[in-house]
């Protein structure tokens, strides 16, 4: 055979099988970590498992329940912070601001989605912690002694500062995916809105918006899942007190992925452990899979229809 | 026949950027009559339409000077409350834009945008304007329904009776038929000839039959210029520009050598 | 009237604030960087390896995490590019836009774009320990490409989906097979796109921590082998700033400006490179 097309089928079959490995991976590693976390699956029930909140490994005790309490306030807190932030920035880069000035948010959003999430961890440790031990905890204390402020933790680590950091994580990927979605609304429906003696903001609120829902909500369901998959910097600021159920935003939280990251060096010294770790990862992959999925299939329908 | 000038422009120019769009137009449209701005594609007739009702400043990039006056009032004045301008005036699309609600919410945004909110009034008018675009029978077992499932000519009803909901006094339409098939586009230059006792109706088109079977006054736009206006019979039977007569018989239209 | 502009004067103040909320927390995190680890940067920083004690305030640098994060970074970014490059080449040229394939290896980068690198930590960690190799810059690198791999498809993607298609059809109008067009025209083209995307991963991959906690290890020393552990600039930020001396504390605050100027320098290198890309696209 002509060696021209010999390198042609070559290099195509070789892209193919790329490509398989592509599509299995998410389950080559979902698998990976099932086989590795079937010890503690056997020994112990599903459900006191993820229900317990004692984690006690050397008593055979893998409670994971108080870590997805510590991981559902970090990740309420940052989106009731990041939800209302972002949707606003998006409609006013989309709608509202001067090219020049879009010039330069945009690279702003850009370089904040490219900071080490370590960085992040430091700027939280080293700036929002203080803030929310000197300032905000003192004043609630004060002034709001009841739920969710009143606490005992008067250390600022926190999951309102872990929150808070990841708020601002997040930020980037909702605004960027939410102008994206705004921006495609045809322009016609807009000058039908005005056409019709509606102003900027009528038009923006009953018809841009709701065309954009979808592809809005998308964009938050995709920040939500990188709110719960974080790790170094919730790592760093969260307080991780072991066995402690958060009560109040003040009171510290140990989430899902920090826990994973922390027991890495007592893994492999007590017997389950490092099953239990890994059921976690397992964990953590299947939610934000189950997310990421949810949000492109609502993307690919917005592309395929516009 | 009331022969009051409604719509008029003294020296209009339009730029887009350093390109002439428009150059140096001053025609009056008259009131309660169908007016055609004719002319080949891409030479402003559009953009003429948009200068109307301000939907021209939209786009970035764009200046205007010289005057559109409605009833006698410069609408370009900064003074000049914008939406309540584009409140008398309805624009129909080329391709119908509806909004993305149900059919009863469609005729009903124009009211609500303006303040109408009782439920009762709301729906009173949803009926009568549906009847006036004669659409009502088609779809008024299904009001609550997007209006996404209407087939093309019955979204142009849809937006006819949307856009006569808020009453205006002008309609504007950027070739509102020739996205249809041919029953539609009837159905729709029928309802326009109606209406134009009532309404002034300016209408772009490119379809010289259409401006034959319609208009009562015609201008005629070629490269951003005005060529020749004046009623359509005259225009039509006797026309007095060369360029004129060369596009009401189809041919191309030569400039005259230098 | 005045009800309604009066409402959009309120939306749009709060949406001006917003931006301004977010344009000042990259400010805010960048002052506190700078503020924190200038004060305390010094050569010796970046040219020593940590000496004895070094954690508990003795002499030395970060120069092994420096030069582990840089290796793992290129080692990744290779083999990363020799995964996707391949892939997206693919599913351009073999394949139609539309086809429900190229759809679903789309789908399944984004949804591997999704996946946390802490996970991806853990599945390296499993892949490490089923093939009987301990932590080692070479489990390093292979994690952390696997972490940086969708992103890098998708930018490269994106930046394939700009090359205008009539370029294919030209090329194979004048018979060459599709494997050549591939690699001469179309890579002349997508060349600089390409080499953004390979920026942006490797900013993502060398501050990254997560990835390499369980998989790179750690060391005082300067990587050596492929199979001994390595130190990485974001592991040696997490445990300096871990402390309870206050100047190893600050050695932590100047590691984490060093990390940040390097990620900065890159990211603006991307978007120069990615401005440039969009001039040169054959109209």
């Amino acid at each position: 055979m002509d060696i021209r097309r010999l390198k042609d089928v070559l290099a195509r079959k070789v892209m193919f099988v790329l490509c398989l490995g592509i599509l299995s991976l998410v389950f080559l590693i979902g698998a990976g970590l099932y086989i590795r976390s079937l010890p503690v699956l056997v020994s112990s029930n599903i459900k006191d498992i993820i229900f317990s909140s004692l984690w006690r490994p050397s008593q055979g005790m893998f409670g994971l329940a108080a870590f997805i309490a510590g991981t559902l306030w970090v990740t309420a807190i940052a989106m009731l912070i990041a939800i209302p932030l972002s949707v606003l920035t998006a409609i006013y880069l989309s709608e509202y601001c001067h090219a020049r000035a879009r010039e330069f948010v945009k690279p702003i959003i850009d370089v904040l989605a490219g900071i080490s999430p370590v960085i992040y961890g430091f700027w939280g440790m080293v700036a929002i912690v203080p803030l929310v031990r000197d300032h905000v905890m003192p004043f609630c204390s004060r002034r709001l002694p009841f739920f969710p402020f009143a606490s005992g933790n008067y250390t600022g680590f926190s999951v309102l500062t872990a929150g808070i950091v990841l708020a601002v994580m997040v930020l980037p990927i909702i605004i960027s995916i939410a102008e994206e979605v705004l921006t495609a609304v045809p322009f016609g429906v807009r000058e039908a809105s005005l056409a019709l003696g509606a102003t900027k903001w009528q038009t923006v609120k009953d018809v841009v918006l709701k065309k954009a829902r979808p592809g809005i909500l998308a964009a938050v369901i995709l920040g939500l899942s990188r709110a719960f998959g974080e790790t170094m910097a919730v790592l760093m600021v969260a307080g991780c007190a072991m066995n402690v159920m958060p009560k109040s935003i003040f009171d510290p939280g140990y989430p899902l992925p920090a826990l994973i990251a922390n027991t890495y060096g007592e893994m492999m010294s007590i017997p389950l452990y490092d099953a239990a770790v890994l059921l976690a990862a397992l964990v953590l992959l299947v939610v934000t899979v189950m997310f990421n999925v949810v949000g492109w299939k609502i993307l690919g329908k917005i592309e395929y229809e516009g | 026949m009331e022969h009051r000038t409604h719509i008029s422009t003294k020296n209009l120019n339009v730029f887009y950027g350093r390109q002439v769009i428009l150059n140096n137009i001053s025609i009056d449209i008259p009131n309660k009559n169908i007016t055609a701005i004719i002319g080949p594609s891409g030479c402003g007739k559009t953009t003429l339409l948009k200068s109307f009702n301000r939907l021209l400043e939209l786009q970035e990039g764009i200046s205007v000077t010289g005057q559109v006056l409605v009833d006698g009032e410069d609408i370009n004045d900064p003074k000049v409350e914008v939406t309540r301008l584009r409140k008398k005036m309805g624009l129909l699309f080329q391709r119908p834009q509806i909004l993305p609600m149900s059919i009863y919410d469609n005729v009903a945004y124009g009211l609500r945008v303006h303040g109408i909110k009782d439920k009762k009034t709301l729906s009173e008018a949803v009926r009568h304007y549906l009847m006036e675009a004669t659409l009502w029978d088609e779809v008024k077992d299904r009001l609550y329904k997007s209006a996404a499932k209407l087939s093309i000519g019955q979204q142009q009803r849809l937006c006819l009776a949307r856009g006569l909901a808020v009453e205006p006094e002008v309609i504007l339409g950027d070739e509102p038929t020739s996205a249809l098939d041919p029953i539609s586009a009837e159905r729709i230059e029928r309802k326009l000839l109606e209406l134009k006792s009532k309404y002034t109706i300016v209408l772009v088109t490119h379809i010289l039959r259409q401006a034959k079977r319609l208009a009562d006054y015609v201008v005629f736009l070629y490269m951003g210029n005005l060529v020749e206006h004046g009623p359509a019979k005259e225009f039509f039977e006797n026309p007095k520009d060369h360029k004129t007569r060369a596009y009401i018989n189809g041919q191309f239209i030569e400039e005259p050598a230098p | 009237m005045d009800k309604r502009h009066l409402e959009e004067n309120v939306f749009k103040t709060l949406m001006v604030a917003a931006t301004l909320i977010t344009v000042s927390a990259l400010g805010f995190i960048m002052f506190t960087v700078f503020i924190k680890g200038l004060p305390a940067l010094s050569l010796d920083m970046i040219t020593k390896t940590p000496q004895g004690g070094y954690y508990i305030g003795k002499e030395g640098g970060i120069l092994n995490a420096i030069l582990g994060s840089i290796e793992i970074g290129i080692g990744a970014t290779a083999l990363a590019l020799a995964v996707s490059l391949p892939v997206v080449f693919y599913l351009h040229i073999y394949r139609k836009k539309r086809s429900i394939f190229s759809k679903a290896v789309r789908f399944f980068l984004d949804v591997l774009w999704g996946v946390p690198s802490i996970v991806y930590g853990a599945f390296g960690f499993t892949a490490m320990m089923f093939l009987g190799l301990r932590a080692s810059l070479a489990a390093g690198i292979f994690t952390v490409a696997l972490l940086i791999m969708p992103i890098m498809a998708r930018s490269i993607d994106e930046a394939m989906r700009m090359i205008p298609f009539e370029l294919n059809e030209s090329c194979l109008a004048l018979g060459s097979t599709r494997w050549e067009m591939a690699t001469r025209v179309i890579s002349r083209q997508a060349l600089p796109g390409i080499l953004t995307a390979v920026l942006i991963s490797f900013g993502r991959g060398i501050g990254d921590a997560a990835s390499v906690l369980f998989t790179a290890g750690f060391t005082d020393s300067l990587p050596s082998s492929l199979f001994k552990p390595a130190a990485t600039l974001p592991l040696a930020i997490f445990f300096q700033l871990g402390t309870p001396f206050p100047e190893v504390r600050q050695r932590g605050y100047a590691s984490a400006l060093v990390l940040t100027v390097l990620i900065l320098v890159i990211s603006i290198l991307a978007r120069l490179l990615s401005k440039k890309f969009v001039r040169n696209i054959v109209k």
